[in-house]
C-alpha cells in the first residue's frame, strides 16, 4: 500500500511528462489528479491506522541501493505517525492543489508539464518523508529542491521567474552542503545512516567531542547544528529564507504547493524526526530556537509592508515556520508538527484563495489595485476569511490551537532562550494579526481601486495576460484612484471553489479534532509513539502557565485586528502619514532587513568579480591563449607563409622544378661520377 | 677534322650550355608573353640536340643523330600543342600575359 502511496505520483508525473501534448491537456491533468487523490485517499488510511488506532511501526523495503564497505543503503519506507501525518499533510494538500490547477491554469499553454512538475515534487517529498535512512532522506530533499526549481520557473520566458528559480536552487544549495555534511558526520560517529540505530544511540552520543575544523566539538550539537543549516535552507529561516519571497514568481497553485505541504516543512520535519538528536544536543536546541525566533519576527515585520498579496502570504509563512523551529527548540515537536498541519490547512487555504483573488483580478496582485471585493467574489472572501481567522488565531480555530500551544510550550520551557522566543512569538502574533488583517482589509472592503492597475486594463481590451509579480519597492504603477474602471471580477470555476471549501474545513476543524492527540498529556505519548520525542514534563508545565500567557495570544489577535481596522478601515490616511513620519524604518522594511543587498554585496558581487577574474585572465589570458587559441594562430601564421609560395606565376614553378631536377641529378649522378 | 686548333667538342658543349642556360632564363624571367615560353623551351631542346649531335660524332656513335631527329620531331608536336592551347586561352581571358595567369595563386 505505502509502495503504491508513494509511486503513483511518480508513475503520474512520468505519463503526463514524457506524453506531454501527445496525450494531451486533460488525459495529463485526469493521471495526475486521479494519481493524487488515489494517494491521498491512501494516505488517510495509513494515518487512521498508525496515528489514531495505534498500530505499530513499520517499514517496508524496497530495494537495495548502495552496499560500499560499512556503509549500507537501502530503498525503504518507515512508516510511523509522524510519517503518516506528513502523508497526510502532502498528498491532500497537493490532491487539491491539482484539482485547483484545472481551473486556474486553464488557458496555459503548457499544462501537461505542470501537471507533471506537481506530480514529480509531491513524490519527491514524499520520499523525503518515508525515507528509512539519510541518504534517502537526501534523495528526496534534493527531488524537492530540483521539482521546485522547474516549478518556480516554469513561466521560463520570464527573466524574473528563472532568476528566481535559480535563487531558490542556489540558496537552497547552501542549505544542503550543511545537510550532506551533516550526514557525512552521522556515519563517522555512528557507522551507519539508518535512522533506527542512530535514534537509538544518540542518547549515548551525548557529551562526545569530535574534532572538526581543527578543534574538539560536542559530537552532537556539530552534527544537529549541520543538519539544521539543510533545515534553515529547505524551511527558509532567516539567513537563508532569501528564496521563498522570490518562489511568488511561479504559478500560485505552486506557492500553495511549496508553502503549505512541500518543501518548506522538510525542514521541521527532518528536525522533528532526528528530534533524539537534536535532544542530546541542547546547544544546538538553543540555537534552532532563536533562529525561529528571529525569522517569525523579522519576516511578520517585512509582511506588514508588502503589497503583493503574494508577497505578504509568503512572509507569513517565513514567520510560521519559524514558530515551528522554535517550538521544536524549545522541546515541543509535537507543538511544531501540531502547527505544520494546520497551517498547512490554512496557509494553502490562503495561497488558494488568493490565487482566486488573482484569477478574478486577471492577473493584477498588487493590493493597492483590489478593494471591495467581497461583493464581486464572495465565496473567495469568506474562504480567505476562514484562512485569515485561523493563521490569526481565532477561538477555536486550527490556528488557535497550534499557535497557543507553541507559545505555551516556549513559556513553559523556561530557558532563556525559549523566553525570548515567547516574547518574540507574542509580538509577531500581533504583527501576524495586523498584516493578515490589512490584507482582507484592503482586498475585499473599502472602495474599488483597480480602475488604473495595467492587468484590468488589458483585461478590458481583450489582451492575454500571465502573472507578474511586482516587487513593492519597485512598483512602476501611478497611485491608484477609486473606481471600476468598467471591469467587473468573477467568481472562479468549481474546481478551484471546491478546493477552498474542502481546506476551509480544515482550516477551521483540524485544531479541534486533534490537538490533544497531539499535545495531550494522555494522548500524545500513544500517538506519537516514539517517532518523535514527547517531553511528558513540558506537556504537564504546559498545562499549568500562567492565566495571561493562555490569553496572550487571543489579546494579540484582536489588538492586531483592531489596529488593522483602525488603519485600513477607519483613517485611511493613517498608513501614508506613518510611512512618512517613519522613512527610515519603513525603508528597512520594504527592503526586507536588506538582506538581498547584503548577500548582494558580500557574496554575489564577489561572485561575479572571482568569476570575471577566472574568466578574463585566467581562461582567456592563460588557457585560450596558449591552448587552443595559440595553436590555431600559430597554424594560420604557418599557412600564411606557406601561402607566399604559392605564387601562381606558372614560371616560377617551371624554376623551381628545373632547380629541382638538377639538384636531384647532382645528387644522383654526382656519387656515380665519382665512382668511375 | 677535329684537331686541337680546330673546333673541337668542349666548344660544342659550352655552346649548348650557353643555349641552355638561355632558355631557362627566358623561362625564369620572362613575365611578358607565354610565346616566349614556348620559344624558350624550344632553345633548351636545341641545347639537348647540339648535346646529343656533338657526342654522337665524337664517340662515332650514330644513335644519339637519331636521338636528335626524335627530339625535333617531339618539339615540333609540343609547340604545336603549345600554340593550340594559347589560342583557346586567348579565346577565354583574353590575354596570354604570363603575369595574368595566375589562377593557381595560393
Amino acid at each position: 500500500m505505502i509502495q503504491l502511496l508513494v509511486f503513483l505520483p511518480l508513475v503520474a508525473a512520468l505519463v503526463a511528462g514524457l506524453g506531454n501534448r501527445m496525450i494531451g491537456n486533460v488525459a495529463a491533468k485526469g493521471i495526475t489528479t486521479l494519481a493524487l487523490f488515489v494517494s491521498a485517499g491512501l494516505s488517510w488510511v495509513v494515518f487512521l491506522d498508525i496515528g489514531l488506532a495505534h498500530g505499530a511501526a513499520y517499514t517496508v523495503p524496497v530495494l537495495d541501493w548502495i552496499v560500499s564497505g560499512d556503509m549500507r543503503v537501502d530503498w525503504a519506507f518507515r512508516v510511523d505517525t509522524l510519517t503518516g501525518v506528513m502523508l497526510v499533510v502532502i498528498t491532500t494538500v497537493s490532491a487539491l492543489v491539482h484539482l485547483y490547477s484545472w481551473g486556474y491554469m486553464e488557458e496555459d499553454p503548457d499544462q501537461p508539464r505542470f501537471f507533471a512538475y506537481l506530480s514529480l515534487f509531491t513524490f519527491a517529498m514524499l520520499m523525503l518523508v518515508t525515507a528509512d535512512n539519510l541518504v534517502q532522506m537526501f534523495f528526496g530533499w534534493e527531488g524537492v529542491g530540483l521539482a521546485s526549481y522547474l516549478l518556480i520557473g516554469f513561466w521560463y520566458h520570464k527573466p524574473s521567474a528563472n532568476a528566481a528559480a535559480i535563487k531558490a536552487f542556489v540558496v537552497n544549495r547552501v542549505g544542503d552542503f550543511g545537510f550532506s555534511l551533516g550526514i557525512f558526520a552521522t556515519f563517522v560517529v555512528f557507522g551507519t545512516v539508518q535512522l533506527t540505530p542512530i535514534l537509538a544511540g544518540a542518547a549515548g552520543m551525548k557529551g562526545s567531542t569530535i574534532e572538526f575544523l581543527g578543534g574538539q566539538f560536542d559530537t552532537m550539537t556539530i552534527i544537529c547544528l549541520l543538519l539544521f543549516v539543510g533545515a534553515m535552507g529547505k524551511s527558509a529561516q532567516l539567513g537563508l529564507h532569501t528564496w521563498l519571497p522570490d518562489a511568488m514568481e511561479g504559478p500560485t497553485p505552486v506557492s500553495a504547493l511549496i508553502h503549505a505541504a512541500t518543501m518548506v516543512t522538510a525542514g521541521v520535519f527532518m528536525v522533528c524526526r532526528l528530534s533524539p538528536m537534536f535532544e542530546a544536543a541542547p546547544d544546538a536546541l538553543t540555537v534552532v530556537t532563536y533562529v525561529g525566533a528571529a525569522t517569525a519576527l523579522f519576516a511578520a515585520t517585512v509582511a506588514c509592508v508588502q503589497t503583493d498579496i503574494k508577497r505578504v502570504i509568503a512572509y507569513s509563512t517565513c514567520s510560521q515556520l519559524g514558530y515551528m523551529f522554535f517550538a521544536a527548540g524549545s522541546g515541543a515537536y509535537g507543538a511544531a508538527m501540531f502547527h505544520l498541519l494546520t497551517h498547512a490547512f490554512f496557509k494553502a487555504l490562503l495561497f488558494l484563495g488568493a490565487g482566486a483573488v488573482i484569477h478574478s483580478m486577471h492577473h493584477e496582485q498588487d493590493m493597492r489595485f483590489y478593494g471591495g471585493l467581497r461583493k464581486a467574489i464572495p465565496l473567495t472572501f469568506a474562504a480567505m476569511t476562514i484562512g485569515t481567522l485561523s493563521l490569526t488565531g481565532f477561538f477555536f480555530t486550527a490556528g488557535y490551537y497550534s499557535k497557543d500551544a507553541i507559545l505555551e510550550a516556549a513559556f513553559a520551557n523556561g530557558s532563556e532562550a525559549s523566553g525570548v522566543a515567547f516574547a518574540v512569538g507574542a509580538f509577531a502574533a500581533l504583527l501576524t494579526s495586523f498584516y493578515s488583517w490589512r490584507l482582507v482589509f484592503l482586498t475585499f472592503f473599502g472602495t474599488p481601486r483597480w480602475g488604473a492597475s495595467e492587468h484590468i486594463q488589458h483585461a478590458l481590451h481583450g489582451e492575454h495576460d500571465t502573472e507578474d509579480t511586482t516587487d513593492s519597492d519597485h512598483v512602476p504603477h501611478a497611485p491608484a484612484p477609486a473606481g471600476t474602471g468598467g471591469y467587473h471580477p468573477h467568481e472562479s470555476p468549481w474546481t478551484m471553489l471546491l478546493p477552498l471549501g474542502v481546506l476551509s474545513v480544515g482550516a477551521l476543524l483540524a485544531g479541534w479534532a486533534f490537538h490533544d492527540r497531539f499535545l495531550g498529556l494522555e494522548g500524545a505519548p500513544a500517538f506519537w509513539n516514539g517517532s518523535a520525542v514527547v517531553r511528558t514534563g513540558l506537556i504537564e508545565a504546559m498545562e499549568r502557565v500562567p492565566e495571561w500567557v493562555v490569553w496572550t495570544p487571543a489579546a494579540m489577535f484582536f489588538i492586531g485586528l483592531g489596529v488593522a481596522w483602525w488603519a485600513y478601515m477607519r483613517s485611511t490616511d493613517l498608513p501614508a502619514k506613518f510611512v512618512a513620519s517613519n522613512r527610515g524604518l519603513y525603508a528597512f522594511l520594504t527592503h526586507k532587513w536588506y538582506f538581498d543587498e547584503l548577500y548582494d554585496a558580500v557574496f554575489v558581487r564577489p561572485a561575479f568579480a572571482i568569476g570575471r577574474f577566472f574568466w578574463m585572465r585566467g581562461d582567456a589570458g592563460l588557457i585560450d591563449r596558449f591552448g587552443p587559441d595559440g595553436v590555431a594562430a600559430l597554424v594560420a601564421d604557418g599557412a600564411a607563409a606557406a601561402k607566399r609560395f604559392q605564387s601562381g606565376r606558372l614560371t616560377a614553378y617551371a624554376l623551381v622544378m628545373l632547380i629541382g631536377l638538377a639538384a636531384g641529378a647532382t645528387w644522383v649522378l654526382g656519387p656515380l661520377m665519382a665512382g668511375r | 677534322m677535329i684537331g686541337p686548333s680546330s673546333i673541337g667538342l668542349g666548344h660544342y658543349i659550352t655552346v649548348s650550355a650557353i643555349l641552355f642556360v638561355l632558355g631557362v632564363f627566358g623561362i625564369a624571367i620572362n613575365r611578358k608573353n607565354v610565346i616566349i615560353v614556348l620559344m624558350s623551351i624550344e632553345l633548351i631542346l636545341l641545347a639537348v640536340n647540339i648535346n646529343f649531335v656533338a657526342f654522337s660524332a665524337f664517340l662515332g656513335d650514330l644513335s644519339g643523330q637519331v636521338f636528335a631527329m626524335f627530339v625535333l620531331t617531339v618539339a615540333a608536336a609540343e609547340a604545336a600543342i603549345g600554340l593550340a592551347i594559347l589560342v583557346i586561352y586567348f579565346r577565354n581571358r583574353g590575354t596570354i600575359a604570363v603575369d595574368d595567369i595566375n589562377v593557381m595563386k595560393g
